[in-house]
């Protein structure tokens, strides 16, 4: 059976609007770079808090990042606090996938209840290089470099393949009102 | 299926408590979905919950004596976009049965605790990382985003990954001046931030006279070395509060992943500088650091006990010219008893500044933001960049006894040379 990493009616991200810019973060990467506290949507407007994305740690950043880009991180991306808005502010501008080493446990929860693609990769967040453009197909997992190397990313657990057809786990249970794995009331 | 028929041995807290839930033995890395004792949602998260509750989900609350609603992370409000969402979570609340614990309460977690909303053996669901609190009682306390939070607002359950589990023995006892933070912190340095990803951390202490607010301070830091639980086993103090099921006990005999032991006795203060949780020193590598801004409060610091730590240290002195000190306790019941014991005139008299019982500066949103080039020792729990207002301060993150030494001298001072 051909499963897809991410077959995602539930994200807004184009899959693939090649080539995509890389952004690389580095290790810990965490919810208050992502999006400081102060730039909480129910403090400054659901309309507004995106534009804030990264806002200490690259200013720049909410400006230039096009749809599909791709963010790579090292270690523990999205150690910290619950807040969904973080992911929520980098989906709204368009990011069409994380790549990193690990991720923190509730971030990366967020990430698949949002749709927002996330790949764990031991070794590619040290050869993929900030600014470098690649193409990178989220239902495959395959990112070609433009120096010709080509890279094949894991699909997610079983578990999380399944409610995932569905688009996320809040598409899953709408149209089920269960849960993966949950044996039917 | 009882609980009573399950076969629980060899398995962990976490393993035993996910068992007991879904009626079978279940191990670690097997998936479950499992039904919520109480699912708690803060201010901040609010909207979000709502909104997905109500387009996407049908808008039916499926236990709402299960869900309790806190106003504390902006408490009371800053501005009309934060008093709007504040007075529309508030109408919602009331409209749909939840209890509701308003500006002023306290902090979510130490409100939980206080309503014995968690209790041990319960599935405790916050929309805040910190949630990991509740295992101070044993309870399976764990944070989540908002939609997860929705989701089992509407349905009372949710599913998980049943943990892995870091084993921390505590060994030996503490010198006097080493508090819960301090071994809490040396414990994330041991583990690292991402140390205990995924996981449950089971603290085993060899002499277990932790009292309840010492519990909290550990449980509630388990998060910082990324574990979705951190579960302390019931002492006697607990036992005596609480109900506590025959199967919620240690077995020597279950599988850890790894374990770590530290020796209580052969700790020393220390503190975690910027900029995260796991750069922890001796409180000596910076001694001596000018402190604009003191911080004593949050959920990991900001209880009665902490406050006297604070006030001993203080009593019939003033803090420093050119520091400033915010003490925020976490609760009500908190502040009620620091006023009726005298602690808060003692706070007042050295110069302490209050705030509402809540969360206050620790998220940067107001209550004493930080300007550029401010230094803070604070009490709480996270000290990246730009946590606490401005990305240019610095946030040195300390037990109340060390924040205290530091408040009076104005610089980052060791607590036992105020003593001496």
């Amino acid at each position: 059976m051909s499963t897809p990493a991410f077959n995602n009616p539930a994200s807004t991200n184009p899959a693939s609007s090649n080539p995509i810019r890389v952004w690389c973060f580095g290790d810990s990467v965490n919810t208050d770079d992502m999006l400081p506290g102060k730039y909480a949507p129910f403090m400054v407007g659901e309309d507004k808090f995106h534009t804030y994305a990264f806002a200490h740690l690259r200013p720049e950043f909410a400006k230039t990042v096009r749809p599909g880009d791709v963010l790579v991180g090292g270690r523990n991306w999205g150690l910290g606090s619950s807040r969904e808005y973080a992911p929520q502010a980098l989906k709204t501008l368009g990011v069409g996938a994380i790549i990193a080493k690990s991720f923190a446990r509730i971030h990366y929860r967020n990430l698949l209840n949002l749709g927002v693609p996330a790949f764990t990769s031991a070794d590619l967040p040290d050869v993929l290089e900030d600014g470098e453009q690649i193409s990178f197909d989220i239902t495959t997992g395959e990112l070609s470099r433009e120096n010709g190397s080509k890279h094949y990313l894991p699909p997610p657990p079983a578990f999380l393949q399944e409610a995932l057809r569905e688009g996320s786990i809040l598409k899953y249970y709408q149209k089920f009102k269960r849960f993966p794995g949950e044996i039917a009331e | 299926m009882s609980a009573a028929s399950i076969n629980f041995d060899g398995l962990t807290l976490a393993e035993r408590i996910l068992s007991a839930r879904v009626g079978k033995r279940v191990n670690a890395n097997d998936l479950v979905v499992v039904d919520i004792d109480q699912v708690m949602v803060v201010d901040s998260i609010a909207p979000s919950v709502i909104r997905i509750v109500e387009d996407e989900l049908g808008g039916e609350i499926k236990h709402p004596s299960r869900v309790s609603v806190v106003i504390d992370h902006v408490a009371p409000a800053s501005n009309v976009e934060v008093a709007t969402t504040q007075k529309h979570l508030r109408e919602y609340a009331k409209a749909n049965g939840l209890q509701l614990f308003d500006v002023g309460r306290g902090i979510c977690h130490q409100v939980l605790i206080e309503e014995r909303l968690a209790r041990p053996g319960w599935i405790v669901l916050g929309s805040d990382s910190h949630s990991t609190t509740y295992g101070a009682v044993c309870a399976f306390g764990t944070g989540m985003g908002a939609t997860d939070i929705a989701l089992a607002t509407a349905s009372g359950k949710t599913w998980l990954r049943v943990p892995e589990t870091v084993r921390v023995r505590l060994t030996g006892t503490r010198p006097p001046g080493v508090t819960a933070k301090d071994v809490a912190l040396t414990i994330i340095s041991e583990l690292t931030a991402d140390g205990a990803t995924y996981m449950s951390i089971e603290y085993q202490l060899e002499h277990d006279d932790w009292s309840l607010s010492e519990r909290m301070t550990l449980a509630n830091l388990a998060v910082e070395a990324g574990a979705k639980v951190g579960l302390v086993p019931p002492n006697a103090t607990i036992r005596a509060a609480y109900d506590v099921p025959e199967w919620l006990e240690v077995d020597e005999r279950a599988t850890y992943t790894h374990d770590i032991t530290i020796n209580l006795a052969e700790l020393s203060p220390v503190l975690a500088a910027p900029y995260f949780v796991d750069n922890v020193h001796p409180i000596q590598t910076y001694a001596g650091t000018p402190v604009d801004v003191v911080f004593v409060g949050t959920c990991t610091n900001g209880r009665l006990d902490d406050l006297h730590i604070v006030a001993d240290i203080l009593r019939g002195q003033h803090v420093a010219e050119d520091t400033r000190l915010l003490v925020i306790p976490a609760s009500s019941k908190v502040l009620e008893d620091a006023v009726a014991d005298g602690t808060f005139g003692t706070l007042l008299a050295a110069g302490a500044t209050f705030s509402t019982p809540g969360c206050g500066p620790c998220m940067g949103r107001h209550m004493g933001v930080l300007a550029p080039g401010e230094v803070c020792v604070s009490t709480s729990n996270r000290n990246f960049i730009g946590r606490m207002g401005s990305p240019e301060a610095k946030i040195f993150l300390a037990s109340p006894a060390t924040a205290a030494a530091s408040a009076l001298h104005g610089r980052i001072t060791v607590a036992e040379e105020v003593a001496a």
